[in-house]
């Protein structure tokens, strides 16, 4: 991103850098997480209903290797909060209270929903009844999976704020209406797409450590019970997050149209618009979108991206020159251009810099109605003020096009999987599997399986590449660019931050994944 | 404390549990050394809260500074 300022350019990038290889980080634990949680609590309500023991060792191999993960991933996410503080601290401030209630409130239920199920949990077999076991192994699962909600009301409020005003004397956001900002339609379905997206990943990491064992001839029957519960979470897990992302790419057509655009390489809009399907966009630069009329060799799926977006296959989409050069609107309303909206952005910086004036001299809010209004009506391209080039806000095409597509194309090759992985343990078309027993494949057939399982965290990382690539440059949509985010600090202090983190966290990966590893090949504990 | 009270019995399923770990003792080394990094080395030598530091407890008026100089650059 060009920035034409004088805070130190370093400064930005690495910041940017350090809090996406942060949230990468973090990533890597909690999609398995949400996910072994609903493996593991399904296997322990196969033992509440059956009392067969098999099922108990079973609940309890998932559970172990579910708090391996659980250990390793515990204040991975508090990192990011320092980050906050230290290197977006304009931002942070800015904020104000939108970020801190739903994070406290996250904070809080984790503490305790944790502490006393995840140790009900682990600590409880034998000692308390089996109905209540069971209740706090699904309850651990809904306190991570209420966590996430927190957190993605907060993601959902930098792509989409709502339910706040801003307040030039404290020059923070306060919030107005709490429900609106923790029941955003925006956070619904993110929380919906990302929860669905982390039971697959549970599901691929279960059926993979099946196939190893079949692969190895060991644990057969519980690999296969495993197997067929792992399936079919994953097949409905893929199929849901399929849905929630076509209602997660509806929203983001709405309220951040230009990451549709980019996530699309769609220069040039306009009604009938098909879903690109490929198309050559170079990985490595930006393409040339004001004079390219549409990506090279691009084979589409004709008016899908009109319904995808509009539920209309007529509809219109617009693509990035005509966000850049302004549109009129299906409904004859017209979008300003990007020139407008700076102009707009100036004024209200400029109505802000006369009110904090004013008020320095000390005069009454009342007789600074005009610079509040002015604030207030421009308050929604406040961030345009800092655009110097119309190109600054138009994101980094090639990763927002190619990891959209990697995200999809492995959803999509999970939904195969995952069904084909079902015929094969219930042995359906029975002709087919005749001579085929899931449990005596040649070897390669496992692998592919377990292979899986880094290309769907490949996919899961690959969302949040588009959901936050895609909003660049905003850290708060329209309101806010990184450049004046970020806080006046030294490059070489974010520098030495980064590689810190890099070598902390990848050995902490490898430890966590060498621990895994162990116990996955130890086997389950059997009672009898 | 009579062994049947709740209270007993909440803290036994602790003290029990805590006593009785074998993977867990492992895993729980490491978050508390996790934890000592984040909360001691972390925090306390690379992360200050940068306000706090330079905004002398008027945090608005250096923000308002910041957005207001970062316009006219
Ligand atoms: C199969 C069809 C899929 C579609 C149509 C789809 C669509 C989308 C869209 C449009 C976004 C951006 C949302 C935003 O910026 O707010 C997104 C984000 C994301 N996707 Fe997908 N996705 C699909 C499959 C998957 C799969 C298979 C995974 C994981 C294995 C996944 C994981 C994620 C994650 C983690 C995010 C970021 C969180 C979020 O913004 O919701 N998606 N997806």
């Amino acid at each position: 991103m060009t920035n034409l300022l004088l805070i130190d350019a370093g400064t930005i990038e690495w910041s940017r850098a350090q809090f996406a290889l942060t949230a990468i980080y973090h990533w890597l634990f909690v999609p398995l997480t949400l996910g072994l949680a609903v493996i593991m609590g399904i296997m322990e309500t196969c033992y509440y209903r059956t009392k067969n023991n098999f099922w108990k060792d079973t609940a309890k191999f998932w559970q172990k290797l579910f708090g391996i993960n659980f250990a390793m991933g515990i204040a991975t996410g508090i990192i990011l909060e320092f980050e906050f503080g230290t290197n977006w601290s304009n931002y942070s401030w800015f904020v104000g209270d939108i970020f801190g209630a739903p994070l406290a409130v996250e904070g809080i239920v984790a503490f305790f929903m944790e502490s006393t199920f995840v140790a009900v949990m682990f600590f409880g077999w034998n000692k308390v009844s089996r109905g209540f076991h069971l209740a706090s192994t699904w309850l651990t699962g809904l306190g991570a999976t209420i966590s996430a909600w927190w957190i993605l009301v907060a993601n959902a409020w930098m792509q989409h704020p709502v339910g706040c005003e801003f307040n030039p004397d404290t020059m923070r956001h306060e919030m107005v209406s709490f429900a609106d900002v923790a029941l955003s339609p925006f956070a619904v379905s993110k929380f919906c797409h990302t929860v669905t997206s982390a039971w697959i990943i549970g599901a691929v990491f279960c059926v993979g450590v099946c196939c190893w064992y079949l692969m190895k001839k060991r644990e057969t029957k519980m690999a296969l019970e495993s197997l067929k519960i792992g399936a079919i979470v994953g097949l409905v897990a893929t199929l849901l997050a399929a849905a929630t992302g076509h209602k997660a790419g509806q929203d983001v057509a709405q309220v951040q149209p230009m990451k549709l655009a980019a996530m699309e390489a769609l220069y040039n809009g306009g009604t009938d618009v098909g879903l690109t399907a490929i198309a050559w966009v170079n990985p490595f630069s930006q393409p040339d979108y004001e004079n390219e009329e549409s990506a090279p060799l691009r084979i589409d799926m004709p008016y899908a991206l009109s319904f995808m977006a509009t539920n209309d296959f007529h509809g219109y989409v617009p693509g990035i020159n005509d966000l850049l050069n302004g549109y009129t609107k299906p409904d004859g309303t017209r979008e300003p251009s990007v020139d407008e909206k700076i102009e707009r952005g100036k004024k209200a910086i400029a109505a802000l810099a006369d009110y904090r004036k004013a008020r320095q001299e000390g005069l009454p809010v009342d007789s600074l109605r005009a610079e509040l209004a002015t604030i207030n009506e421009n308050m929604k391209y406040f961030g345009y003020g800092y655009i110097k080039d119309k190109a600054q806000v138009v994101p980094y095409i090639p990763i927002n096009f190619w990891a959209f597509r990697i995200m999809v194309g492995v959803g999509c090759l999970l939904i195969l999987f995952f069904a084909i992985v079902l015929a094969g343990v219930y042995k359906w078309p029975a002709k087919l599997w005749q001579k085929n027993d899931i449990s005596a494949l040649p070897n390669w057939h496992y692998w592919i399986a377990i292979a899986l399982i880094p290309l769907a965290y490949i996919a899961s990382e690959s969302g949040w590449l588009v959901a936050e690539f895609g909003r660049q440059p905003w850290t708060i949509q329209d309101m806010l660019p990184t450049w004046v985010a970020v806080s006046d600090l030294h490059s070489s202090s974010v520098i030495i931050t980064f590689f810190l983190f890099l070598i902390l966290f990848t050995t902490m990966l490898a430890v966590e994944i060498s621990i895994l590893l162990k116990q996955i090949k130890k086997g389950p504990d059997y009672s009898s | 404390m009579r062994k049947d009270s709740f209270i007993y019995r909440f803290f036994n399923l602790y003290y029990e549990g805590f006593k009785n770990m074998t993977l867990g003792r492992t895993l729980w080394a490491i978050i508390i050394i996790k934890l000592f990094v984040i909360f001691v080395i972390l925090k306390v030598f690379f992360f200050p809260n940068f306000l706090k530091e330079h905004a002398k407890g008027n945090e608005s008026a250096y923000v308002a500074g910041e957005f207001i100089e970062r316009a006219e650059q």
